[in-house]
This record gives C-alpha cells, sequence and structure tokens, in this order.
C-alpha cells in the first residue's frame, strides 16, 4: 500500500539494513553532542544557575526530573506512532523501533518518578506524594509495563508488534483522559496549591540549563534507542546475508 | 473457460525460523477441487488460513475474481465456507443451535435447510442434545452441516473427514461433486485417500521449497 | 433499513442470546464475580478495621474498586471459549461487521458481571455503613461506569486470548486505562453522600461510556483478528 504522497525516505526506512547503516553513522555524533550538553546542562544546574527563592537549592531536581518526565511521555508517543506505522504499513522497521522504545521509556518514567521522590523529600518531608503529576507519571510507567509485559508473552513477533501496536495507541488515546481525570481528582484531595511544576515565569538563568538539559537527553536516549534498535535489527534479520557477513567479520 | 475464483502470487511465508514456502503462486478456478498435500508441519493448514483470510503473517498477494482481496474482502467471506482444525462447535449448544448460529454469521446459509442438513449427517434424533455429549466425529458432522445449507461458491477444509468413517467420506465426495456441477470449488487437505473418480488438483508442499502441483 | 442493516441488528440479537444462553449453561460461572465482589468487602473489616465511620468512609471507593476488580476477574471468559473451540474464527470469517458482534458479546457479558454487581452493591453498601444518601449515586455511577469497564475490559481481553494464562495479564494491561472511570464512579458515590449535585458527575461517565462505546468494540476487533492470526 504505498501512498504517493508519502517521501522516498520514508519506504527506504523500510528496510532494516538501510536503518542499521544510518544509525550506525549517527551513533557517534549523538554520543559526542549529547554528552556534551547533558554534562555541561547538569554541572550549569547543579552549580551556576541561582536557587530558588522558595525552595533553595533542592529544586535543582528539575534539571534532572521535568527533562525525564517529558521524555516519558513523547517517547510513549513515539512507540504508538512506530506501532500505527508497523500496523498499517506493515513495515518490520516500525515495529523493532516500537519494541526498543518501550523498556527506554519505562526508565524514564522510573527515572522521573525517582526524581520526583528525591525532590520530594526535603520539600514536603515525605518520598512520596499523591499529586497529579507524579501520580500520572506513575500510570503511564504502568502503561509502559503493559507494552513490555504483552509482548514478551506472545511468542510469535509479528503478533507480538501487532498486539502491542493496539495496546500502544488505546493507551495513548487514554493518556489525556487519564491525565484530566487525576488532575481533577488531585484538586478534590489538595486543596492547598501545591503545584511542584506550576512555576512563574522563569528567569533564563532557570529555564536555559532546563532546556540544554531536555535536548541533550533527548539525544542521549536516542542514543540508546538506536543502540537497542541496531541490536534488535541484528536479532530479527539474522539470516540475512548482510547480518551473516557482518557478524564474521566482526568474529 | 471456468471463471477464475481465487489466485494468489508469490506467496511467501515463514514459521520458526523456517521457510514454509516462497514464490508460491495458486489459481483455483469455478469447478475444482484443489488438494494441499505435505507432511505434518509442512504449512498445509497455514496456507489455508491465509487463503481464506484469518492470518496475515505473510507476503505477497491474494486475488478473489480478479479483485485484490483488500478491495473484495467482503464479497469473498461472504462466498466462503470455512471448516478448520477445531469445528467451530460450541459444546454447550444443541446441533441446532449451533448451526442456527451460523446462520445468523453468514447470509450464504439458509436457516431453512437446518433440518435437512442435519439429516443428511445423520445426526438426526441428536438436533437437541448438547454438543459435549456427542462423540467428536458428530461434532465435526455438525460443522460440515453447514455444507448442506450453504450456496457459497468456495469451501476451505481443513482436514474435514478426521474421526468420519468411509461411508461420511462417500457422501461428502458425493457433496463436492455436486458443488463442483454448480460451479462451486474446494480447497482442502486431507489424511483420507479421496476416491479415484474424483476430479482432483494437488499442490504439494514442503518437497522444495517452491510447491508441484500434480493433476489426478 | 436494507438487507444488510437486517441482518447487522439480526447477529447483534443471535449472539446476544447466545452468549446468553452459554452463560446460563455454565451456572456454576455466573456467580463467582459476585462472590468476589462479597469477599474482597469483606478483606478490609477483617484486614484493617470494623468501625462504622471508618468504613463509611471507605465505602465509597472499596465499592467501586471492588467492582472493578471483581469484572476484571470475568473479563478472561469474554472469548477464551470461543477461541478454543474455533467459534471465534467462524466469528471473524464473518462478512457482517465485527463491530456488532464484539458489541452483543459484551453487552451479554456485562449483564452477568456488572449489572449484577450493580444490583448487589446495595447489599454490601449497607455492610460497609455507606449512608444512605449514598445509594442512588452508587447505583447509578455503577450502571454508568461498569459497561465502560466491560468495553475495556474486552479490549485486554482479546489481545491476550491466545495465550495459555492470560488472566492476570489482562489486567495488568487494562487497570491504567480503568483509573478515570474510577476517578469519577467514586467521586459521584461522594457527592451523593455530602449532597452535593450529581449530574456533572452522570455528565462524565456518560461521556467515557460514548466514548468506549464508540471506540472499544474497534480495538477489540481489531485484537481479536491479531490474535487469531498468529
Amino acid at each position: 500500500m504505498a501512498y504517493k504522497w508519502l517521501p522516498r525516505w520514508f519506504f527506504q526506512l523500510a528496510s532494516p539494513r538501510w536503518c542499521y547503516q544510518i544509525t550506525g553513522q549517527l551513533i557517534p555524533w549523538f554520543a559526542a553532542i549529547s554528552g556534551l550538553l547533558v554534562v555541561s546542562g547538569i554541572i550549569w544546574g547543579l552549580a551556576f544557575a541561582p536557587p530558588d527563592y522558595q525552595q533553595g537549592n533542592s529544586f535543582r531536581i528539575i534539571y534532572l526530573h521535568v527533562p525525564s518526565a517529558i521524555l516519558a511521555q513523547s517517547f510513549y508517543m513515539l512507540m504508538a506512532l512506530a506501532g500505527a506505522i508497523g500496523l498499517i504499513w506493515k513495515m518490520k522497521v516500525a515495529d523493532m523501533v516500537a519494541k526498543s522504545v518501550a523498556p527506554i521509556g519505562a526508565a524514564l518514567a522510573v527515572l522521573a518518578l525517582l526524581t520526583g521522590a528525591i525532590w520530594g523529600k526535603p520539600t514536603w518531608g515525605s518520598w512520596w506524594v499523591w499529586d497529579a503529576r507524579l501520580t500520572s507519571m506513575l500510570v503511564l510507567l504502568f502503561l509502559y509495563l503493559g507494552v513490555i509485559a504483552l509482548n514478551s508473552a506472545i511468542e510469535s513477533e509479528t503478533t507480538a508488534a501487532q498486539s502491542t501496536a493496539v495496546l500502544a495507541l488505546v493507551g495513548l488515546v487514554n493518556i489525556p483522559i487519564i491525565k484530566y481525570s487525576v488532575e481533577w481528582w488531585n484538586t478534590l484531595h489538595q486543596p492547598a496549591t501545591f503545584k511542584l511544576t506550576e512555576k512563574p515565569a522563569m528567569p533564563p538563568e532557570m529555564w536555559v540549563p532546563l532546556l540544554v538539559m531536555v535536548i541533550g537527553l533527548y539525544m542521549m536516549f536516542g542514543l540508546a534507542l538506536m543502540l537497542r534498535l541496531r541490536n534488535e535489527i541484528l536479532l530479527r534479520e539474522r539470516r540475512a546475508s548482510w547480518v551473516k557477513e557482518l557478524l564474521a567479520v566482526k568474529a | 473457460m471456468s471463471a477464475a475464483l481465487l489466485s494468489a502470487r508469490s506467496l511467501y511465508c515463514e514459521r520458526d525460523d523456517r521457510i514454509l514456502f516462497e514464490g508460491l503462486d495458486l489459481n483455483l478456478s469455478s469447478g475444482e477441487i484443489l488438494q494441499i498435500e505435505g507432511r505434518n508441519g509442512s504449512g498445509k493448514t497455514t496456507l489455508l488460513r491465509i487463503l481464506s483470510g484469518l492470518s496475515n503473517h505473510f507476503e505477497g498477494e491474494l486475488f478473489w475474481r480478479g479483485e485484490t482481496m483488500g478491495e473484495a474482502k467482503e464479497s469473498f467471506l461472504a462466498e466462503l465456507v470455512y471448516i478448520g482444525h477445531q469445528p467451530g462447535v460450541s459444546d454447550l449448544l444443541t446441533a441446532e443451535e449451533n448451526l442456527k448460529w451460523h446462520c445468523a454469521l453468514h447470509p450464504s446459509l439458509d436457516a431453512s435447510l437446518i433440518e435437512y442438513a442435519i439429516n443428511q449427517v445423520g445426526l438426526t434424533g441428536f438436533e437437541d442434545v448438547p454438543a459435549f455429549q456427542l462423540s467428536a466425529g458428530q461434532k465435526r458432522r455438525i460443522a460440515l452441516a453447514r455444507l448442506y445449507m450453504s450456496n457459497a461458491q468456495l469451501w476451505i477444509l481443513d482436514e474435514p473427514f478426521t474421526a468420519i468413517d468411509k461411508l461420511g467420506v462417500a457422501a461428502k465426495e458425493d457433496l463436492m461433486l455436486k458443488h463442483l456441477s454448480k460451479g462451486g470449488s474446494v480447497i482442502l487437505t486431507t489424511h483420507q485417500d479421496l476416491s479415484a473418480h474424483m476430479p482432483l488438483r494437488k499442490l504439494i508442499l514442503g518437497q522444495s521449497k517452491e510447491a508441484q502441483y500434480i493433476e489426478q | 433499513m436494507n438487507n444488510k442493516d437486517l441482518s447487522a441488528s439480526g447477529l447483534f440479537v443471535a449472539t446476544f442470546r447466545r452468549d446468553l444462553v452459554l452463560a446460563f449453561r455454565r451456572k456454576s460461572e455466573l456467580v463467582n464475580p459476585l462472590i468476589f465482589f462479597l469477599m474482597v468487602i469483606t478483606l478490609f473489616p477483617i484486614g484493617v478495621s470494623p468501625e462504622p465511620d471508618f468504613l463509611a468512609e471507605l465505602a465509597p471507593g472499596l465499592l467501586w474498586v471492588a467492582a472493578l476488580l471483581a469484572t476484571l476477574l470475568s473479563m478472561e471468559s469474554l472469548f477464551k471459549a470461543d477461541f478454543e473451540d474455533g467459534s471465534l474464527e467462524q466469528l471473524l470469517l464473518s462478512p457482517q461487521p465485527l463491530f456488532m458482534v464484539v458489541l452483543a458479546k459484551v453487552s451479554a457479558h456485562w449483564l452477568m458481571s456488572g449489572l449484577a454487581l450493580t444490583l448487589v452493591a446495595p447489599v454490601l453498601a449497607v455492610m460497609l455503613f455507606l449512608p444512605f444518601e449514598g445509594m442512588p449515586g452508587l447505583m447509578l455511577s455503577l450502571l454508568l461506569g461498569t459497561p465502560t469497564l466491560s468495553l475495556i475490559g474486552a479490549i485486554g481481553a482479546a489481545l491476550t486470548v491466545g495465550l495459555r494464562r492470560g488472566g492476570v495479564l489482562i489486567s495488568l494491561l487494562v487497570l491504567p486505562l480503568y483509573i478515570p472511570v474510577l476517578i469519577f464512579g467514586s467521586s459521584a458515590v461522594q457527592a451523593a453522600i455530602t449532597g452535593l449535585p450529581l449530574g456533572g458527575y452522570f455528565a462524565l461517565l456518560g461521556a467515557l461510556l460514548a466514548l468506549a462505546l464508540a471506540l472499544a468494540p474497534l480495538a477489540t476487533g481489531a485484537a481479536l483478528r491479531i490474535s487469531v492470526s498468529g
């Protein structure tokens, strides 16, 4: 089913071999740039950005918490999108991308939750609080875990890819509904406005390092995704001649 | 010139790291019986499921009456009776109830022929018995009864004669010949030997990667 | 109505009746969700505290959670039997819209699970000392919410029907999706107790149900085709 309005490179993407080669070229760049951004972002955020007038120095964890939360959510969308492409156009590479994203997204969600907890302890005294953002992130983690569990429970790769794609899409539709209902639930039970992420206009000294971290983490986890994807490609295409040649050379 | 019904081009299917078939072409015209043969595990059931549309784990194209399967899916399903490994018979329902539900599922099945069909498969007197009280052969006969109620062009049958005795097989052979004379076609697999007078084409899977056709 | 509409609604009725007949012939399984509902409720006074004030505060959410879990538990049976005897294959080979068949099966299933739970809920509410004012809110919210639970649960059942032990996996897949219904359902009961207007809650629950009615059977149908093609 080829649609004329789709650019040619879209269908070139469908070749696992081409994907493998392209990612091979991109990886060194991603590694270098992401390393630079993340390291500088962390140093900037931890050492040089001004302390928050309300929370002092403990808020600095947002330089890790906010980017990981953003990434966890956008990687889910990537997973659902890749799954949809694999489902509609029967592209194996899209299936492989979706499968590779899932554990990374789950790890990001865990990171967001952990950094949220680290933020919480000095700020409100306990390691956990049932606020809207953290609860939503927890539910996002459950959605990821569901996809991972379903994928590992089904033996046939094709069936697993298609089933998890459907599940990811169902989850995608539900995410805004869940977020809205959790926020609404939160206002019921916490009249005190304790918005963790609602910040009045942030001065540039604060949000520029944040932006650096966001971009840096995107590249770093994009790198992780490419590494996982390459492994997945080699595994699934192991009977293809180009893989055999490649592995023979390496051996 | 008999009309082409079902065709397949360059079918490729792999399972468990084995290639079951590749480059498989298939053409079925009206008034034909095609028997798929091969050893256990050679992909007979898989092929039938691909042809009937149950499985999409394949590459290649399918055509029904000249149109791609994507366009013709609905009219294809309306003209297909598929009887698979499991008879599709619900254990807690009686034969009659089972067939009534099948009629609701498939417009090609005529509900007024239920009694006739039950009679033809030798289950008269057992219409009101819940299927779990019947033997495996009797359950399969409930499934086969649908063939007597249907005006569908294409029958795809996977081991239809399991647990059916010789008389039953002979009766079904007659039924198939009748079906052919009305322009219908059959694709089937079976371990039983069909009678010599049956006009068969055979497709043998698994010997080389490509399949072979034999006229009988 | 042309022929197609007639046969589509005929298929709905035929499938609906078939599933009800099958459910009644498996009488022993009919009561399982209800017994589970009762048992889960019983765990809390025993495990935590039988104080009326404490239980009354817990009641709205607890009744909802227990109903939710009982529904989840019964979801596996939606497609399993049909998968095992080959009826599911036949169902998928029907030229009629799969949407209708799925909707019929889920409706019949809901009658035996969600609706039954709704009718039994007042009895359990009394055991948890739910104030009388909360009863209408409880029953209406369950009535509006449990169909959504069945519809969403069907997606999980369809995704796992081909697996040998899909039961627990269904819960894992479906529970996050149940959270909005749980939030609005239990809040409706809370609001009923405190005398607040319930219209908004029922509108929200109704909206969720409408969305589920429109989309869930599509996802379920797709999942069924995928599971059977394996």
